[in-house]
């Protein structure tokens, strides 16, 4: 035990005399929740149209004057031809351009339909898909306060709707647990892989090998400081969230830390693995980067699991961040106890049962 | 019981043959050195003594323990100074000196006196970084890390190999000093000049070792009269010497060149001058290097005839 704590001491003290350590640990977090809880959002604003009304009627000013109306959309009717709006489209003034035909108001008021055309540059296809949305409902809404103006009633249904657990759809209440979930998940799977192929480099390791130290001392006094500092990193980082943005903590906070307890043994085998494959820093960073960006990708951080693919849910099985952002937001958005998480516990339990040992047995102290 | 025993060690890795069944024994209080080239497989041989590294073959045993088997008795008896400084560059010196007495569960208080010679003309730097020491001070906190848990036997890799002559004259007094204490030290070093410093020395040359003995025995190892001639044009000297019948095993040393020859020395020195007028000819007193340079042409020849 005392040998553990020597080893843990040591640690300690070379983290701590790394320059580039303590701004790792407290800014990097500090920039990620600033920039990632508030410049991406669900929303899409600012979205440049421009409208070709070759009608030139009250009907078609009214609609044009809605879209100028919402909060969405930046209008312009600089275009006298569809040349022009393709020739914007091209240039990158316009997101997209609406074009109201000609008898657009005769076609409506003979209840006809009547049809316009919307054209959306798809660069961005999630931005064009939201674009599509809002000027539907905005022509939806036309419609619909036509028929109300001409007394003759069409029959409609109208939903109402109630976004549980997150009331407002407030977009950092959603992306923030995440967030915190990935710096921990960096800050221990870098730290950890990165320190023992370090040892290897420096060829320190050789002096520790003839030590009589045992190889459990030697693996614990090396995750244990790891495991401190990123739990210390996530209660830093759900202050800040909560100094930032109020994200809710409805579960107990308890609950999350002993959870995120198994987390990191996972996360921190993880990372001796990676350092005892590799030989150099500059292979176990870019092990290291590859599983992360990987296990990111497919961690439902940015995209819901559910609409991935079967195959890319089945390579999720094994992804541990994945399970970590579930129930992150689980319990800091829902308030789920433990009785709704032991699943996820039982999970995170099984990958620290596998991982460390395999870790501990692949470490050597000879070759 | 000898400090160290080795029976017919082989290392190989995937295509290289790092060391071909050795065979020696190590008295203990002997300072016993492996000199040989880069290459030789000196470090693969001090990694097997230390138990980092398992033989492929053969068996050795450190101090009565089994390499293989009793690697943990090994690890509580033995101090290794690797070839490379590996002390953690971000720890002071103070800091390394202690934690190494801790992993070790060494007082330094109570050893202090053995690492109080070398630890002495450290210990005005101690709150300095060991990575911002100069070479001949590293290596003086190299030694007192691997001396502080008081072993029995020293191994030292290529202690003086980067370090200053003046650093390298005084680490090998505090060696003899260590040795007078009863240590058993085993150590490797590229150069040649430092072999008359130990007791008994093995040449070391592709895994084998070529000879082994004391320092002054090996340079009787020469057959015959060794000469050395030194002139203006030393390559030209050279080539004409290799092209000689008479002359055997010629090579360069320094600025020089040594050589062997069969028949009278009185017509080979005319034949010489002949060619050279100005050369310098002169019997010499064969070095530990000649004879490493002799045995290992020789080993190479022998290889050659083998591999056909």
């Amino acid at each position: 035990m005392k040998t553990i704590l020597i080893f843990i001491q040591k640690e300690f003290l070379q983290i701590f005399r790394n320059r580039a350590m303590l701004p790792m640990i407290f800014v990097m977090p500090l920039i990620q929740l600033l920039i990632l809880g508030s410049a991406a959002t669900f929303e899409l604003r600012n979205i440049k149209m421009e409208i070709l009304d070759q009608d030139l009627s009250p009907a078609s000013r009214e609609l044009t004057a809605r879209f100028q109306h919402s909060p969405f959309f930046i209008v312009s009717n600089n275009a006298n031809d569809i040349a022009d709006c393709e020739f914007a489209l091209d240039k990158g003034w316009a997101d997209c351009y609406l074009v109201l035909p000609e008898g657009f108001e005769r076609d409506l008021v003979n209840r006809q339909g009547a049809e316009i055309q919307l054209v959306l540059n798809s660069i961005n296809a999630s931005a064009a898909a939201l674009i599509n949305a809002y000027s539907t409902a905005i022509a939806t809404e036309y419609v619909q306060s036509l028929s109300d103006g001409s007394g003759q009633s069409i029959p409609m249904i109208e939903s109402t709707y109630s976004y549980y657990f997150n009331p407002e759809m407030n977009y950092p209440s959603f992306m923030v647990p995440g967030i915190l979930a990935l710096l921990i998940t960096m800050i221990g799977l870098f730290l950890s892989s990165m320190n023992i192929v370090r040892e290897k480099e420096i060829g320190t390791i050789e002096q520790i090998n003839i030590t009589p130290v045992k190889k459990y001392q030697f693996i614990a006094g090396k995750l244990i400081p790891f495991w401190i500092i990123a739990q210390v990193e996530l209660a830093f980082g759900l202050v800040i969230a909560w100094l930032l943005y109020r994200i809710p903590m409805e579960g107990s906070l308890l609950l999350l830390f002993s959870f995120t307890a198994i987390y990191l043994i996972v996360v921190l085998s993880m990372g001796l693995l990676v350092s005892t494959i590799n030989r150099t820093q500059q292979q176990a960073m870019f092990v290291a980067w590859f599983f992360m960006v990987l296990f990111i990708i497919l961690s439902g951080l940015f995209t819901p699991v559910d609409s991935m693919p079967g195959w890319a849910q089945k390579i999720n099985i094994i992804n541990p961040i994945k399970y970590f952002i579930e129930f992150i937001r689980m319990v800091l958005l829902k308030g789920s106890g433990f009785a709704e998480t032991k699943h996820l516990f039982a999970i995170m339990g099984a990958f620290a049962g596998i991982l460390l040992p395999l870790a501990m047995w692949q470490y050597r102290k000879r070759e | 019981m000898f400090a160290v025993e080795a029976h017919n060690l082989v290392k190989k890795y995937k295509d290289v043959q790092a060391l071909n069944s050795l065979n020696f024994k190590i008295e203990q209080g002997e300072m016993y050195g492996f000199i040989g080239p880069d290459g030789a497989g000196k470090t693969s041989l001090f990694r097997i003594l230390t138990s980092l590294l398992i033989p492929n073959k053969g068996s050795a045993t450190v101090m009565g323990h089994d390499v293989v088997k009793d690697y943990r008795e090994i690890r509580k008896i033995s101090g290794y100074m690797p070839g490379r400084f590996s002390l953690y560059p971000d720890l002071s010196v103070e800091e390394n000196l202690q934690f190494f007495a801790s992993v070790f569960k060494a007082d330094i208080q109570e050893n202090y006196h053995l690492i109080k010679d070398i630890y002495s003309h450290i210990e005005p730097f101690k709150k300095r970084r060991a990575g911002k020491l100069s070479g001949g001070m590293k290596q003086k906190l190299a030694l007192s890390c691997a001396l502080i848990h008081k072993p029995e036997i020293l191994f030292l890799d290529e202690p003086t190999t980067g370090v200053d002559p003046v650093s390298r004259q005084e680490f090998w007094e505090m060696l003899g000093r260590l040795q007078k204490d009863g240590l058993t030290i085993v150590v490797s070093t590229p150069y040649m000049d430092e072999a008359s410093r130990c007791d008994r020395i093995a040449m070391i040359y592709r895994g084998d070792i070529l000879a082994e003995d004391t320092p002054e025995a090996i340079c009787n190892m020469v057959d015959g009269e060794l000469w050395s001639a030194a002139g203006a044009q030393g390559y030209n000297l050279l080539i004409f010497l290799r092209s000689c019948s008479e002359c055997v095993n010629v090579y360069p040393f320094g600025q020089e060149v040594h050589f062997q020859f069969h028949g009278d020395h009185e017509n080979m020195q005319e034949k010489v001058r002949e060619q050279f007028p100005d050369v310098i000819l002169r019997e010499i007193r064969p070095s530990v290097e000649d004879v490493f340079l002799n045995l290992s042409a020789d080993a190479a020849k022998e290889k050659e005839v083998l591999n056909g």
